[in-house]
């Protein structure tokens, strides 16, 4: 086994002069934060106010019905999630790699009766066309309610807002107009906020259910896309405003823009599919390197190779340079 | 009435008594911090004279940020997660918390550059190399759940985008990115806590080896 050197042995031979590290402490302690009060007064900091159902409802009444119709349809993002959502068995995997599915669904969430029928029940109890609306439908076969949903779905593309409502062309849509106007009602009241946050408790802190309802809509995800903020745009760097974002996950961003993980088909199985769970194996197997630098050659001799520590002990090396000129 | 001690103080010298202790788990804890890190290296006041480039001061600069970070930090979890929203005096805590992490970030990674162009990891050096790296993941991790625990627009999309890829590894099944309370938790007590106890154990072993020498311009690998 080898034996530690104690700093007397490795320092033998070596000039030692006086050096303050308590003071030096100090002194980047307060020129550092004269730097950070004033960028702190001059720039301030982000805080763009967060977006409601209730904005969302009122500012794009119609993306807010496609999207509850796509709920009770099972085509939005999270009635196709799987895992931890549902059993939907939209889960990424990777050849036998898949931790999505492993852990199973740990917070589950039915997007049709947990941001529709439920709430609709809730206001039923207001509104007895909300309530013959509702029975009708859940009497009603699932066949013929995906009928009325394709075709109502269609409309939706066409669809115009007046007056608090969603209009369509006529058709046989059963009860989802009502239901949907209902619903929208709800959302412009802000009493779906409260619904999708309420979960039975007085106190929340959890806003599962309300993000994964917005996110499934396009009204959030353009307001991010203005603000460069999607994940095609670098948005994990960035930040609302002009200010700067997490910079430092700019190597995890980039490969979301590069092949494999932008491409449909990808490599050996890798693609925009499974890019997440793709990013992530790759990131950890990076940041397991960069700590097991010192065991790698070639990434441990690069710091020889390349003479930036030449410029970092210039002193260090300049009475060897005088020596080999002379 | 008060009891009055009525043995006699001790004559004993100090190091004499150590010596009649030798079962002590107090004394051998405190003998082997002496070995692994006696004061005159944890606060030396004489350093290799090679010491005196601007790459050593990256590491004190991120330890002074860090200590910004956490003071507003402090400041902000006792005010409650609103306050800084609804106040100009909160608001301007908040734009301290956020400027020096930029600035924790910001030296962190030219202290991390430049401790690959020095080498740094060698004689016997390569767990505090791993340790610093380790110190990184787990502050990227700390600013994440920051990041998320907002409560303003880009804490919603953040978490919205980013459930996908803990999703995808598995990881979203125990930690919920839309869930705020367990993101707020995380942020202000357990990240924190770990990201301190790793720079304290970081810094110990630089301490306790002193810096490393300058790379031998006459041969041999950087090992």
């Amino acid at each position: 086994m080898k034996k530690q050197v104690t700093q007397q042995e490795y320092y033998r031979g070596v000039r030692m002069v006086p050096y303050d590290l308590v003071k030096e402490l100090f002194l980047a302690l307060a020129g550092l934060g004269i730097v950070v009060l004033v960028l702190a007064a001059a720039l301030s900091s982000p805080d763009e106010p967060t977006v409601t159902i209730q904005q969302w409802a009122q500012s794009d009444a119609v993306d807010f019905v496609t999207t509850a119709t796509g709920e009770l349809a099972g085509t939005t993002t999270s009635a196709g999630y799987g895992a931890p959502y549902n059993n939907a068995g939209g889960e990424q995997s990777w050849g036998p790699i898949a931790p999505q599915i492993w852990f199973g669904q740990r917070i589950p969430i039915d997007s049709a009766g947990e941001f529709v029928i439920q709430p609709l029940k809730y206001a039923s109890a207001e509104s007895p066309d909300v309530a013959s609306a509702v029975s009708t439908w859940t009497a009603t076969g699932a066949d013929q309610q995906q009928k009325w949903l394709a075709s109502y779905t269609d409309a939706l593309s066409k669809a115009n807002y007046a007056d608090g409502k969603v209009t369509v062309a006529d058709g046989d849509y059963g009860p989802l107009p009502a239901m949907m106007n209902a619903l929208l009602a709800l959302g412009q009241s802000g009493s779906l906020d409260g619904l999708l946050t309420g979960s039975g408790h007085f106190y929340q802190v959890d806003y599962t259910k309300a993000l994964m309802f917005m996110g499934d809509g396009g009204y959030l995800s353009g307001l991010a896309e203005d603000q460069s903020l999607a994940g095609d745009q670098w948005g994990m760097m960035n930040e609302t405003g002009s200010y700067p974002g997490q910079t430092w996950l700019w190597l995890y961003t980039m490969w979301y823009q590069v092949w494999p993980f932008s491409s449909d088909t990808g490599v050996i199985g890798l693609n925009g599919g499974n890019a997440d769970l793709g990013i992530v194996i790759l990131m950890t197997l990076l940041t397991g390197a960069l700590a097991l630098v010192p065991l790698i050659p070639i990434l441990r001799d690069l710091p020889r190779w390349i003479p930036i520590h030449r410029l970092i002990w210039r002193d260090y090396y300049a009475p060897k340079k005088r020596a080999a000129r002379a | 009435m008060s009891e009055v001690m009525t043995r006699p103080p001790s004559t004993t010298p100090p190091a004499a008594a150590d010596a009649e202790e030798p079962n002590s788990w107090t004394l051998r804890v405190r003998k082997a911090w002496e070995r692994i890190l006696p004061m005159e290296h944890l606060l030396p006041a004489r350093q290799p004279y090679y010491v005196g480039s601007w790459v050593y001061v990256f590491g004190v600069v991120t330890i002074a940020a860090l200590a910004w970070v956490f003071t507003s930090g402090v400041v902000l979890t006792f005010m409650g997660p609103q306050w800084w929203h609804d106040t100009g005096v909160g608001r301007f805590f908040n734009s301290i918390h956020f400027w020096s992490v930029q600035m924790f970030f910001l030296f962190m990674v030219l202290h991390l550059w430049g401790q690959y162009f020095m080498a740094g990891w060698r004689d016997g050096r390569a767990a505090t190399w791993m340790i610093g790296v380790v110190i990184f993941g787990t502050s990227i991790i700390t600013a994440f759940t920051g990041y998320v625990s907002q409560l303003n627009f880009d804490s919603e999309f953040i978490a919205v985008n980013a459930k996908d890829a803990m999703n995808g590894a598995g990881i979203g099944a125990f930690f919920n990115v839309l869930n705020f309370g367990q993101m707020y938790g995380l942020h202000v007590m357990l990240f924190p806590i770990t990201v301190t106890l790793l720079v304290v154990v970081h810094i110990v072993m630089v301490r306790s080896r002193g810096v490393v020498k300058p790379i031998d311009p006459e041969g041999g690998a950087a090992k």
